[in-house]
């Protein structure tokens, strides 16, 4: 289950500055998880310590806030966009 | 306006005793921090901010011989720190003659120097454009929007650097346009702090202020502030804080290892520079609010970690930091998600956690 991940500006250090990667998995979960595999480093930014999306991120399935769907255990389906977008712009 | 005795309890009867050597009489009298009760124009309400000592929720947590006070600018017009550089670099643009009638004032900005511009280009009569990354909180676009500006959305996966090459194009199309005020590089922004904000911290603190705290979005607070209060007293330390990590949640705070780096930050000029991560300052906006009465926004939370890790390293003294807003613009964003947890059987345990560090 390949899907399309878009990576925000402050997480691009884990993947060599690439914007947009790829990733295996049936569920947001297992997606976070594929992710940490290929780019160490990006679970702890993404999850808390109970393995919770932080509240600060923002996790996007084809347009759609996970936390409105089944947050991390939201299936995924091969093709599926995600988007990763921190709760903040940043600057002022 | 809190600008009595009464605020000061562990003041000496003589105000000016604990002030550095050769400033007695240049203390101002306390009678100038009294607002205007009437004005012209809103441009004359920006400053004259009240300052708020934390002592309920800092109770049993720092030393006896330190205080923390506040400097709430949700209380300017505009409801944020951000009147002062916009007013300043606004004047400073007519003043030398680059803005002035015809002119769009044109700036990148993820919402407080937004809504200052905004007002003030209502209030002074110019149109107002604004570049924002399209996930800022939704109540600063409908605030900016009630002023009559109009926004520029840019990408939210690029940030805050994205709205500010995006506003640079749209510089770059049609120049004769626009006054760019430019708060990341425009010294304007530090000079109001160092003409507003600063004066008036010496003045509240009647020049007792030891360590002065704020955090980063330009440097603009941190360095004009600064520069004054080491004016008066080179002893005053300077302190910015940052977000712990580029992904973070600090609405308006740059982590600048891994930002654009403003050309009016100077790090050199600072004493020290505090990271603070973004679920501990969540927590502490959710404690003043339950504590001390004081519902702000997450960059204050910020500001009151870095205030207390200053109080808890030192056995006296009076520091001062700086609320840059209130936190009613942030009540539909992550800030709030999940925090009943944090109602009060919660609270205690945060208190507890900051006993035990």
């Amino acid at each position: 289950m390949a899907v399309r991940v878009r990576v925000p500006t402050p997480l691009r250090r884990f993947t060599a500055g690439v914007d947009e990667v790829s990733a295996d998995g049936t569920s947001i979960k297992a997606v976070i998880e594929d992710l940490e595999r290929r780019h160490p480093g990006m679970r702890e930014r993404l999850l808390d310590e109970k393995g919770d999306i932080r509240r600060f991120v923002n996790i996007y399935l084809n347009g759609d806030d996970v936390r409105f769907l089944d947050a991390i255990n939201s299936k995924v389906k091969d093709g599926d966009d995600i988007s990763i977008v921190p709760a903040i712009a940043g600057g002022r | 306006m809190a600008t009595t005795s009464q605020s000061f309890p562990r003041l000496p009867a003589d105000a000016d005793a604990g002030a550095p050597a050769g400033v007695r009489n240049r203390v101002a009298p306390l009678s100038e921090v009294v607002p205007v009760g009437r004005a012209d124009s809103v441009l004359d309400l920006v400053g004259n901010t009240p300052l708020l000592e934390i002592s309920r929720l800092t109770a049993g947590l720092i030393p006896a011989g330190v205080r923390i006070l506040a400097k709430l600018e949700g209380f300017n017009p505009g409801g944020s720190v951000k009147d002062r550089p916009a007013r300043k670099m606004l004047e400073a643009g007519i003043a030398e003659g680059k803005l002035k009638p015809g002119k769009v004032i044109l700036d990148s900005t993820s919402g407080n120097t937004g809504i200052a511009l905004a007002m003030l280009g209502a209030t002074l009569g110019y149109p107002v454009e604004l570049v924002m990354p399209s996930n800022v909180s939704r109540e600063r676009k409908k605030i900016v929007e009630a002023y009559g500006a109009k926004i520029h959305y840019s990408d939210p996966m690029e940030g805050s650097d994205g709205a500010i090459i995006m506003c640079r194009k749209l510089l770059e199309l049609d120049p004769a346009r626009y006054f760019k005020p430019d708060q990341y590089n425009n010294e304007a922004n530090s000079l109001a702090h160092f003409e507003t904000t600063g004066p008036e911290i010496w003045r509240q603190t009647r020049g007792q202020v030891t360590h002065f705290v704020a955090t980063i979005g330009t440097g603009g607070t941190v360095m004009g502030t600064g520069r004054f209060l080491k004016s008066k007293n080179r002893a005053v330390k300077v302190i910015a804080v940052e977000p712990d990590d580029p992904m973070h949640g600090l609405e308006g705070l740059k982590h600048m290892a891994s930002s654009i780096v403003p050309g009016i930050y100077h790090e050199r000029e600072l004493d020290d520079k505090i990271q603070v991560g973004t679920e501990e300052a969540y927590e502490i906006v959710y404690a003043l609010g339950q504590t001390e009465g004081i519902l702000v926004g997450q960059s204050s939370g910020a500001a009151m970690i870095a205030a207390l890790k200053v109080a808890r390293s030192i056995r006296e003294g009076t520091i001062v930091t700086v609320f840059s807003d209130f936190g009613d613009k942030y009540l539909s964003t992550n800030l709030w998600i999940g925090w009943q947890e944090w109602r009060r059987e919660r609270l205690q345990q945060v208190i507890a956690k900051w006993k035990k560090k």
